[in-house]
């Protein structure tokens, strides 16, 4: 049994690691979790400050720069500089809505309404596990900073980041509200149009990794097939662009937030929540932008490399490994300023123009993606 | 009660559902509190699917009995009501309603008077169509146009401030004048705002107007044809953009409107994108119009001399009994105007604002009869919104620039 548990925690141990739990392998696994949960939710919540401060900046206002925490405000120039920033404003905000009075509506179905929440947060956790955040090598072999590398990993994103609707579907059903329920199928008809194209236009990715190795599924070895090389973002420029824009469907954000639009439906599928549970969602919706930033990193954008044709050399050991897991991070925080960027610009998408735009355009074009390079790497170019 | 007395969660019974639905169809509430609505309006929707199939508005949550109230009280007391009616262009209400009361009473007022009236009225037709259009562009998702706009409108809260000593509720003019002249130096800081304002508008103008998420949101949306408007009684903006070129400010001009050089812009199509276009191009004549009246802005009083109309100077009332019983007299029983009736509209930001004036001969209206162009744009929703999606009643409400202060006084 042991070994199993080893083995489904740490996919990417080497089989039959000893009888037993291998206690480094775990240690390890379990620090790798932490790392990945400790990055995504960090930068989950730093989003929002940043998402404050930066639509504020555009919009030629402050923002958030009151909140302090006193003895923190009494160290000299950093504890200003947290308060100028709005850092402060995020535990503000995070002890806001772990005290505020959790109200339970009595019109709701119980049981779903609180597993929704969850719902919409966990698979964003989860599919974090498969994020290869960086690079270290060991043995002569080069091993992804991440939880696991599965060997079908870019699936298994796809699939977590899919299942993240239905915390908006179970919340706008057990809601027993209007606003919400119109919401919910709004979310629902959004994800059936982009996911497709979302999967398909990562695909001539795969065809291209599949080229130099034998799990072009892994992302991983997306990320290596792009070290020393043109990223992907480069060699297909229109699938990077169908991908970004289903990402934006994907995570509900600006121009296409039709399953929140605060101006027809108050505020969509959490209009019925309050309290830590509306907390538990709007991590989970920034959750969702870090981790489809990182997929989109990894796919496109060439992972922790630090510019195409250039990669962290092996030779420099553990300082390679701080500096790609530096480089991922920083491509990470770029990724989260275009979303603030865009949302602030853009007005917003009626729920058919979005639809119409997912079947007409970007599922057509996504497709002849596919087939294009697909008859590119047939003639053998 | 204990816990299995507790009534547990079920599903409503058919019956129930029923009650929410007609049919297929679902009904749907949408305010008196509710983001789309801007102010206390309440929409009953019928949708099917997400298609509005009738359009309902129900009015009145904030009716104060305006036309009452001005019954009981003196003509000057009741310009602060006044500010409440359209409270996004204050001044251009109070200007209505003493230009209605003047007619009645036959003043001519002076031209000086005249050119701040206009100045007032044209910084709040800004003031007001900023807010018409923040709001409109948050609708469309559009927050950064929002903040936009009320920056600028800040800057004319802060002249207004320094004009009349309010930043919303001006109540600035009195019957036969003004409360106060305009104060040192502000005719200046008004040029200083025109000049910062144009670049900072083509800025808010650069932003969306030309959008492509935007012209789709609007365009062929919310369609009002020239026959249906006028039909429906749409003033202002609302009817400009379907087409139709009529501005009282043209056709029957008033404050000496017929002495400035501005142009009158009108839609084409008569949908959301050209009431947009619309009420840009006016925030832009509007401007013109300002700095015409500032340069031409002519010396003399800013109010009429007749003291049984206007209050007499403050130095005079405390050394004169003639001012002190005149003072006492307006401050009592009110302004005395003679009997009969008087009609006056003017273009107001959201339409024709209309004063109907009963006066028996005294110093209080025996009837005041308040024409809202707001009213009027709400009434044209029940035939507008219908066909419509369910995302559009937000653009076409913000499209439609209503107060409801105003709608249901």
């Amino acid at each position: 049994m042991a070994d199993i548990f080893g083995n489904v925690l740490l996919a990417s141990a080497p089989a039959g690691a000893g009888v037993g739990c291998d206690w480094a392998d775990l240690a390890l696994g379990v620090l790798f979790s932490l790392v990945a949960i400790v990055v995504v939710m960090t930068f989950a919540g730093l989003s929002v400050v940043a998402e404050r401060k930066v639509c504020a900046y555009i919009q030629g206002r402050c923002g958030p720069n009151r909140t302090a925490i006193p003895w923190v405000l009494a160290v000299p120039v950093v504890g200003r500089f947290l308060q100028r920033a709005g850092l402060m404003q995020l535990a503000a905000d995070g002890l806001k809505f772990l005290l505020k009075e959790d109200p339970l509506p009595g019109h709701v179905n119980k049981f779903w309404f609180m597993a929704a929440p969850v719902m919409s947060l966990s698979p964003v956790l989860i599919s974090a596990c498969v994020i290869p955040f960086g690079v270290y090598w060991s043995g002569g072999a080069a091993n992804p900073l991440s939880v696991s590398n599965l060997d079908i990993g870019l699936l298994f994103a796809l699939a977590m980041g899919g299942l993240g609707v239905y915390g908006t579907i179970m919340a706008g059903w057990s809601s027993n509200s209007k606003f919400p329920y119109i919401a919910a199928m709004r979310a629902s008809a959004q994800v059936i149009s982009y996911e497709l194209c979302l999967a398909i236009s990562t695909l001539p990715v795969v065809m291209f990794v599949a080229q130099g190795s034998d799990s072009p599924l892994s992302l991983f070895e997306i990320g290596r097939a792009q070290s020393g090389g043109a990223w992907f973002c480069i060699a297909q420029p229109l699938g990077a662009l169908l991908f970004l824009t289903a990402l934006f469907a994907e995570t509900n954000r600006l121009p296409f937030d039709v399953a929140e639009s605060e101006t027809d439906l108050v505020s969509g599928f959490h209009t019925e929540y309050g309290s830590f549970k509306f907390g538990l969602f709007f991590v989970g919706e920034y959750g969702h932008m870090v981790v489809g930033s990182a997929l989109f990193i990894t796919l496109f954008l060439g992972a922790w490399n630090p510019l195409p044709w250039l990669a962290w050399p092996e030779e420099w050991g553990w300082v390679s490994s701080v500096l790609s897991l530096l480089t991922f991070l920083l491509k990470i925080a770029a990724m989260l300023f275009f979303f603030i960027w865009v949302r602030w610009t853009l007005p917003r998408f009626r729920y058919d123009q979005v639809m119409n735009l997912g079947w007409r355009a970007l599922l057509p074009l996504s497709i002849a993606n596919v087939v294009f390079y697909m008859v590119w790497l047939g003639l053998g170019f | 009660m204990s816990a299995m007395d507790k009534k547990e969660f079920t599903y409503p019974e058919p019956a129930e559902l029923a009650s929410g639905r007609i049919g297929e169809k679902m009904i749907l509430n949408v305010g008196p509190s509710h983001p789309a609505t801007h102010g206390v309006l309440r929409l009953k929707l019928e949708l099917d699917a997400d298609m509005v199939t009738r359009a309902d508005p129900m009015v009145g949550y904030l009716h104060r009995g305006q036309e009452k109230l001005a019954e009981n009280m003196t003509y000057n007391q009741f310009i602060p009501f006044t500010d409440r009616l359209d409270y996004l262009a204050p001044i251009c209400n109070n200007v209505a309603f003493a230009q209605c009361v003047e007619k009645l009473a036959g003043i001519d007022v002076p031209p000086r008077c005249k050119a701040i009236r206009v100045i007032g009225c044209e910084l709040s037709r800004i003031a007001s169509h900023l807010v018409g259009l923040a709001a409109y562009g948050m609708d469309a998702g559009a927050w950064t146009v929002f903040m936009y706009c009320y920056t600028q409108r800040e800057k004319i809260m802060t002249l207004f401030e320094q004009l009349t000593g309010a930043r919303l509720t001006a109540s600035y003019t009195r019957i036969g004048g003004l409360a106060r002249d305009i104060p040192d130096g502000w005719l200046g800081n008004v040029s200083a705002f025109c000049s910062q304002f144009l670049p900072a508008f083509d800025e808010i103008d650069k932003l969306i107007t030309r959008n492509r998420i935007f012209i789709d949101r609007t365009e062929g949306i919310g369609v009002i044809s020239a026959e249906d408007a006028m039909q429906w009684g749409l003033t202002g903006p609302n009817l400009r953009g379907s087409g139709i070129a009529t501005d009282l400010r043209k056709d029957v001009p008033y404050l000496g409107y017929e002495d400035y050089e501005f142009d009158v812009p009108i839609g084409v199509h008569g949908d959301c994108y050209d009431r947009w276009l619309v009420r840009i191009e006016e925030c832009r004549q509007s401007v013109r119009i300002i700095r015409q009246a500032i340069e031409k802005m002519p010396d003399g009083p800013y109010k009429i001399s007749d003291p049984r109309i206007v209050l007499p100077e403050k130095d005079k009332v405390l050394r004169n009994m003639e001012d002190l019983i005149n003072n006492f007299m307006i401050s009592t029983q009110g302004p005395a105007i003679p009997a009969g009736e008087a009609f006056f509209e003017a273009d107001n930001p959201k339409g024709a604002l209309g004063f109907y004036i009963i006066s028996k001969g005294a110093g209080v209206p025996y009837r005041v009869k308040i024409r809202a162009p707001s009213f009027l744009s709400l009434s044209a929703m029940q035939e507008v919104l219908p066909g419509h999606h369910m995302s559009d009643v937000a653009i076409i409400l913000g499209s439609m620039d209503f107060v409801l202060g105003e709608c249901d006084r």
